[in-house]
């Protein structure tokens, strides 16, 4: 039984042919901002929110710490393109160009096997989305960012860069100013969504940024599971990916976000990710991060309401000319929360991946627990990799568990395997596999084929 | 012939230490070999070398696998050969189960003449007959094994992945007298069947079970004498410095 899988890297590495309807100019001006605003017909409050957030991010300085972000020429990024398909209702009223793109991605796929919704964001505009006429029913709101800012204003308003304000920092200010799609999900109250909610963002335009904002909304007791997956064609100018994820999980809600993030090499994915969790409710982030050139992301989650619980598992990979720069936070504020941190990073062929944690727990958060264990693996001897878990902790009356390692691989488990009949590279990826495997596991099965499969093709690769 | 190994010298690859002064050593079918030698005196390196470790390198002389060179073979290659090292200090491969290993090794040296189900029911029967708790199949390789759990998990792959020449570095240490014996059994059975042993042993408690064709004191390098099994007598009584050759340590 040989599993041999083939993989085929060009599946990520296409060019799309699809000509832009409306471009901008390169580099960022007030007029700009506003006429993007104007063209999306939004309302006033939002127009201010990104000139405001312009303004802000004219004015501080770049973050202090994590990737080099020097070679990043914000002139050369424009910022909003549209393309010839506007919102298509069907499949039927996809032009055929996305299509070929979305079948290279595998989407109809995914349609088949009838998951809920297909949101696909093609450059910075939705194209195709299908909602189950089931959801509406159940009084849940599924749209694509603009139209949620269009068609529920004062409902999005109350969310929308609540829990990451544009002053954050820089790139959440970018954010702030030229966000493009993305997608509103509320979950009414008590309502638990059967089968996870699925979007996709590919962009494919050179030089161009993509900032979708993604706001999740699960009232009381309601239940959902978003799986977000990008991927991006490659080319020589730079990109940028800068979007933002805002979840409130309400009294006893339940969300899982998932994501597999695979920009193309050239991408600096500077990505914020937040949630806030009111009593009883609970939050789970699953991330695989292998693809773009940098990334700095630090899904946190804020425990707010008593007894409030959070996990968060990832799985970094870094690979020739890669720094990833990523880690969970976790916030603990309140008595008997819980959280669970689970990362594991692998680095080869001189990539780095730097673990940068947070968990506090602040003075009024006793009874309170918490685990973090970071653990990563080189596999040869140009990578790096480093792990930074801070804790800050104000309680005396909590249970912490806490566990980090970097190791390298061993050459004499290379070689027992071998000894077993196993080629270098079968052993390497054995060693790697067997690494993630308590990771991998709480992963949805597609997810960890595509794992695998990249795994094997970056170490058969590497051996030659 | 099977194996031939003609005046092999070797070093390790970082420090440049030479370890293996001149080896000679000729093995056919279904003979079982000893060597016998105090510890620190670099049998484990020739186990290492015959399997192509990566971490040695051969200065001169040659190993013949059938009358072939296998020198410039990497490990996974002399395992398709047919040779098996079964190794003193097995190493834990975290979150690889035992079993999925054991039929990917298998699979690798011989392809697909078998299936899943028939390898993992020939799995069970030989944890068993070697007294493995069949749970230990179902765990990571090594992981949470005790020592002489991890050597019944090495003579059971021997006995699995079928190969032509087994070498087994110090496989009674840690082992509880029912388990030499057990062990011991298999070896004589494998090597009925024209399977050949080379036994790696620094005392002779082994020897009380199984009948060795030859037995080779290995010091300082080299072999520097080969006999029948009063030899390991003489040894077990009155040490090492009775051998001719002793005197270059």
């Amino acid at each position: 039984m040989k599993n041999k899988l083939i993989i085929d890297d060009t599946k990520f590495d296409f060019i799309a042919k699809a000509k832009p309807v409306y471009k901008t100019e390169p580099g960022l001006t007030r007029e700009i901002i506003e006429e993007i605003s104007y063209f999306k017909e939004e309302p006033d409050w939002m127009r201010e929110l990104r000139l405001k957030s312009l303004q802000i991010f004219n004015e501080i300085h770049e973050p202090r710490f994590g990737v080099d972000v020097s070679n990043l020429d914000m002139s050369r990024i424009v910022a909003y393109i549209k393309p010839e398909a506007l919102k298509a209702t069907s499949w039927e009223d996809v032009p055929g160009e996305i299509k070929e793109v979305f079948e290279k991605l595998g989407i109809p796929e995914a349609e088949r096997k009838a998951l809920s919704g297909v949101g696909a964001q093609y450059d910075s505009e939705i194209v195709y989305r299908n909602i189950q006429r089931k959801m509406e029913k159940l009084g849940v709101i599924f749209l694509d960012m603009e139209s949620a800012v269009r068609k529920y204003p004062d409902l999005v308003r109350r969310y929308f860069m609540k829990l990451v304000p544009p002053t954050d920092h820089k790139y959440a200010a970018l954010h702030g100013a030229i966000w493009s799609g993305g997608t509103f999900l509320y979950v009414p109250a008590n309502v638990e969504i059967p089968m996870p909610l699925q979007a996709y963002f590919l962009m494919s335009s050179p030089g161009m940024g993509q900032f979708e904002h993604t706001i999740i909304v699960a009232e009381e007791g309601s239940e959902v599971t978003f799986i977000e997956g990008c991927s991006a064609p490659r080319y020589n100018i730079l990109n940028l990916h800068a979007g933002m994820v805002e979840i409130y999980v309400k009294r006893g809600a339940k969300v899982k976000y998932m994501t597999i993030q695979n920009w193309s090499k050239n991408t600096y994915n500077l990505n914020t990710k937040r949630a806030i969790v009111e009593e009883g409710g609970f939050m789970s982030w699953v991330s695989g991060s292998f693809g773009s050139g940098k990334t700095m992301l630090y899904p946190t989650t804020i425990l707010k309401g008593k007894g409030a619980s959070s996990e968060s598992i990832s799985i970094t990979y870094a690979g020739e000319k890669q720094h990833l720069d990523t880690g969970s936070k976790m916030i603990h504020l309140a008595p008997h929360t819980s959280s669970v941190i689970q990362a594991r990073s692998i680095s080869m062929k001189g990539g780095w991946t730097f673990y940068r944690g947070l968990l506090k727990i602040g003075e009024k958060a006793e009874k309170s627990k918490a685990t973090v264990s970071c653990t990563a693996l080189m596999l040869d001897n140009e990578s790096k990799s480093d792990t930074l878990p801070i804790m800050e902790i104000h309680n005396g009356e909590v249970d912490v568990g806490h566990e980090a390692r970097v190791g390298r691989i061993s050459e004499e488990q290379i070689f027992y395997l071998m000894t077993r009949g196993l080629s270098e590279s079968e052993a390497r990826s054995f060693i790697v596999k067997g690494f993630i495997e308590p990771v991998v596991k709480e992963l949805p099965l597609e997810y960890a084929v595509e794992l695998y499969k990249l795994i094997e093709m970056e170490i058969e690769s590497s051996i030659g | 012939m099977l194996l031939d190994i003609k005046n092999l010298k070797a070093r390790t690859r970082e420090s440049k230490k030479e370890i293996l002064k001149g080896v000679d050593l000729k093995i056919d079918s279904g003979e079982i070999h000893v060597i016998m030698g105090p510890n620190g005196s670099g049998k484990s390196t020739l186990a290492n070398v015959i399997m192509g470790n990566p971490k040695y390198e051969v200065t001169e002389g040659e190993i013949l696998l059938e009358g072939n060179s296998i020198m410039d073979l990497s490990t996974d290659k002399r395992a398709k050969l047919g040779i098996f090292l079964a190794f003193q200090n097995p190493l834990e491969i975290p979150g690889v189960k035992f079993s999925q290993f054991l039929v990917s090794s298998y699979r690798n040296l011989h392809g697909e003449d078998k299936t899943i189900f028939e390898l993992n029911e020939e799995i069970e029967k030989l944890a068993h007959r070697v007294s493995l708790d069949e749970n230990h199949l179902g765990r990571y390789i090594n992981v949470g094994f005790s020592g002489g759990e991890k050597k019944k998990g090495e003579i059971l792959q021997a006995r699995f992945l079928k190969p032509k020449l087994v070498i087994l570095d110090e496989i009674d240490s840690g082992l509880d007298v029912d388990s030499v014996k057990t062990v011991s059994s298999m070896i004589e059975e494998m090597a009925e069947e024209g399977i050949a042993f080379i036994l790696i042993t620094h005392y002779k408690r082994i020897l009380n079970f199984v009948k060795p064709d030859v037995v080779h004191i290995y010091l300082n390098g080299r072999i520097v004498e080969s006999g029948g099994i009063e030899l390991a007598d003489l040894i077990e009584e009155k040490g090492y410095s009775v051998v001719k050759g002793s005197e270059t340590r």
